[in-house]
C-alpha cells in the first residue's frame, strides 16, 4: 500500500534558524497522525509544506504518489507554475487554527467556492453536497448566516465542512482549537473524531492529548525540526522513550 | 486627584458602617429611579449656536445682495445645464480611468518585482508632488514639447503619426490630467484596502486552490472595498469639485459658464450661488450612492446591517399609524422595535 503523505528528508529555514530538518514521514491512508511539539518545533511548518503553503529547501512532498510543488528534471526539482500548485492543493484539505472563513460570504456560500472555483463543479451540483456537509458538521440550519454571526466552535466546523467539499485525499489540520473557549473545544474534536471513524486520512497538530491518546493511530513527536519518535499513542504518550518526549508529555498533562 | 475622590464614595458604600442612616440594605433595596447627568453648559452651548444659525438663515433670506431673483433666472438656464454637463463628463471620465490606472499602480506596488514596485512608487511620488492646476497647464502645453504623436515600435519604425493638438483637445488635456492625478491618489486608497485584508484570508483560498484571479476578485476585494470606498468617495467629490481648476484651460464646465456669465452682466454672487448649490446638489447625490454602496459591501461584517434612513422612516410612520389607530401609548414602543 502507498502512503497517502510521504515526505522524504524535508528541511526548510527561515533565515538562519533551521525549522525542520531532514523530516521523514509516512502516513498509511485512513490512518490519523497526531503532531505533538513544543511551540517552535516545527509542527505548523512540517503542516504547511504537505500542501506546499510552506516551500521546502531540501526534500521531497508527495501525497497519492504525486510531488507537490514541483517536477523532478533529472537531478533538479522544478517549481511548479502557481496554478499548477493550486490544482495539487484541491485534493488537500487544510483546517486552519484562525478559521479563516470568508466573512463576507454565507455560511453555504464558503463551503460551495471551492468546489464551483478550483474543481469547475457546477453549482447546482455542489450545493446540495454542501447542505449534507454542513448537516453533518450539525450546521444543517446556519446555511444562510455569515461567520461572525456564528459561534468559533461553529465556525471551525463550517471550516471543517469548507475543506471536505473538495473531497481531499487528506486533511490537514493546523490546532484546529486552540483558538477556541475551553467549551467549545469538544464539539470540533467530536467532528474530527466522526471523520476518523469513516476512514478519512488526517494529520492533526494540536495540544490537546486526550484526544491524540484516543484517536490517533500514530502519534509524531517533533522538537527543534526533528521527528524525536513516533508510534502508536500507548508507546510515544504513555511511555515515551525519549527524554524530551517525556518531559513535553509531563508538562502538558 | 480626581482618581481618589472618585473612589471615596465607592469605599463608603461598600462599609455599611461608614454611611450615615443605614436605611437600605442592598439586597432588599427599592428600585431606584436612575437620574441621568445634566450638563447645563451643553444648553448654554445650544442656545448660542442656535441664535448663530438663525442669522445666518436671516442673512440669506433678508440680504438683497444674494439677489435670489437672479439666481433663479439663471440657475436651470440651458447653458448653465450644459456646463454641469461638462463637469459631470469631466468627473466621470477622470474617475474611470484614474481609478484603472489606479488598480495598475496598486498592484505594481504590490508586486514581487523590486523594478514594477519603484516605478509606482515614482510615479506616485510625482503626481502627488505636482500641483493639479500646474499639470493642467502642462498638458495643455504638451504639443510645446512633442510637436507630434507617432505610433510604432519604441526605439523603431513608426506607423502613421498625428499632430498632437489634433489628439489633445483642451478637453483631451483636461481628462488626462486629472486621470494621471487621480490615479496616484487612486492607487494608494487602493494599495490600502488590499493591505487591510487579512493574510489569512488569501491563504485560505490558495489552500483550497482556488484560481488566482477569482482569489482578487471574490476574496479580498470585496473585502477590501470596505475601507477602499470611503476613501474613493472622498475623491471622487473632490474630483468633482476639483474640475472647476479646469477652467483655466478655457473649458466651458460649470464654474467656467458661470464666470463667462458674471463676466457680462457682473452679478458675481448669485452667479457664484448658481454653481455652489450644483455642487452642493451633486455632492449630495454621490454621498447619498455612496452610503448604500457600502452598506452592500458591508455584508457579513457585523452582525446585522442597521436599517437604511429609508426604512427607518417608514418604522417610525408605521408606528405612528398604529399607536394613532389604537390607543396611544400602548403600541408605539413594541412596534418601533
Amino acid at each position: 500500500m502507498t502512503a497517502v503523505v510521504d515526505l522524504r528528508g524535508v528541511s526548510k529555514s527561515f533565515g538562519p534558524h533551521r525549522v525542520l530538518d531532514g523530516v521523514d514521514l509516512e502516513l498509511a491512508e485512513g490512518t490519523v497522525t497526531v503532531i505533538l511539539g513544543p511551540s517552535g518545533s516545527g509542527k505548523s511548518t512540517l503542516l504547511r509544506t504537505i500542501n506546499h503553503l510552506e516551500k521546502v529547501d531540501r526534500g521531497q512532498v508527495r501525497v497519492n504518489g504525486t510531488l507537490i510543488g514541483y517536477r523532478q528534471v533529472g537531478e533538479r526539482l522544478h517549481e511548479l507554475p502557481e496554478r499548477e500548485v493550486l490544482r495539487q492543493r484541491s485534493r488537500i484539505g487544510f483546517v486552519f487554527q484562525s478559521f479563516n472563513l470568508f466573512p463576507h460570504l454565507t455560511v453555504l456560500d464558503n463551503v460551495v467556492e471551492a468546489p464551483v472555483s478550483s474543481q469547475r463543479r457546477r453549482r447546482h451540483e455542489v450545493e446540495p453536497e454542501a447542505r449534507a456537509l454542513l448537516e453533518r458538521v450539525g450546521l444543517g440550519d446556519k446555511a444562510a448566516a455569515y461567520p461572525r454571526q456564528l459561534s468559533g466552535g461553529q465556525q471551525q466546523r463550517v471550516a471543517i465542512a469548507r475543506a471536505l467539499a473538495l473531497q481531499p485525499d487528506v486533511i490537514l489540520f493546523d490546532e484546529p482549537t486552540s483558538a477556541l473557549d475551553p467549551e467549545l473545544v469538544g464539539e470540533v474534536l467530536a467532528v474530527i473524531k466522526e471523520l476518523a471513524r469513516e476512514g478519512a486520512t488526517l494529520v492533526v497538530v494540536t495540544h490537546e492529548i486526550g484526544f491524540a491518546r484516543e484517536v490517533a493511530d500514530t502519534v509524531v513527536f517533533l522538537g527543534e525540526g526533528r521527528v524525536v519518535e513516533q508510534g502508536p499513542p500507548g508507546q510515544v504518550i504513555d511511555h515515551p522513550r525519549h527524554e524530551r518526549t517525556r518531559a513535553f508529555i509531563d508538562r502538558v498533562l | 486627584m480626581t482618581t481618589t475622590s472618585a473612589v471615596r464614595p465607592v469605599a463608603t458604600d461598600q462599609q455599611p458602617a461608614a454611611a450615615p442612616p443605614p436605611t437600605t440594605r442592598p439586597d432588599h433595596a427599592p428600585a431606584l429611579t436612575v437620574v441621568p447627568r445634566r450638563n447645563p453648559w451643553t444648553w448654554v452651548g445650544v442656545a448660542a449656536v442656535a441664535v448663530l444659525v438663525a442669522m445666518f438663515v436671516n442673512g440669506l433670506a433678508t440680504n438683497p445682495g444674494w439677489d435670489w431673483p437672479t439666481f433663479a433666472r439663471y440657475f436651470a438656464t440651458e447653458t448653465v445645464i450644459k456646463a454641469l454637463g461638462t463637469t459631470i463628463q469631466l468627473t466621470v471620465l477622470g474617475t474611470v480611468a484614474g481609478f484603472v490606472l489606479g488598480v495598475v499602480l496598486a498592484a505594481m506596488r504590490l508586486s514581487p518585482n523590486a523594478f514594477l514596485r519603484s516605478v509606482a512608487w515614482a510615479y506616485i511620488w510625482a503626481f502627488r508632488s505636482i500641483p493639479l492646476i500646474v499639470q493642467l497647464l502642462f498638458w495643455f502645453n504638451i504639443a510645446y514639447l512633442y510637436q507630434s504623436i507617432s505610433f510604432g515600435l519604441p526605439f523603431g519604425p513608426s506607423f502613421g503619426s498625428v499632430a498632437t493638438n489634433d489628439l489633445f483637445g483642451a478637453l483631451g488635456a483636461a481628462v488626462l490630467g486629472l486621470a494621471l492625478h487621480q490615479a496616484a491618489y487612486a492607487a494608494e486608497i487602493i494599495r490600502g484596502g488590499i493591505l487591510s485584508v487579512d493574510e489569512g484570508q488569501r491563504e485560505a483560498a490558495s489552500a483550497l486552490g482556488i484560481p488566482r484571479r477569482r482569489q482578487f476578485l471574490r476574496i479580498v476585494l470585496p473585502q477590501a472595498m470596505r475601507s477602499i470606498l470611503p476613501n474613493a468617495a472622498n475623491e471622487v467629490i473632490s474630483l468633482f469639485k476639483g474640475t472647476s481648476i479646469v477652467s483655466v484651460l478655457a473649458i466651458p464646465e460649470l464654474f467656467y459658464q458661470v464666470q463667462v456669465i458674471y463676466g457680462r452682466n457682473s452679478r458675481v454672487v448669485p452667479l457664484l450661488l448658481v454653481a455652489t448649490v450644483w455642487y452642493i446638489i451633486l455632492t449630495t447625490l454621490l454621498s447619498v450612492g455612496q452610503y448604500y454602496v457600502e452598506r452592500h459591501f458591508a455584508r457579513g461584517s457585523s452582525r446585522t446591517l442597521p436599517p437604511t434612513p429609508l426604512q427607518r422612516l417608514r418604522t417610525r410612520l408605521a408606528a405612528f399609524g398604529t399607536s394613532t389607530s389604537r390607543a396611544a401609548g400602548t403600541t408605539t414602543a413594541g412596534v418601533a422595535r
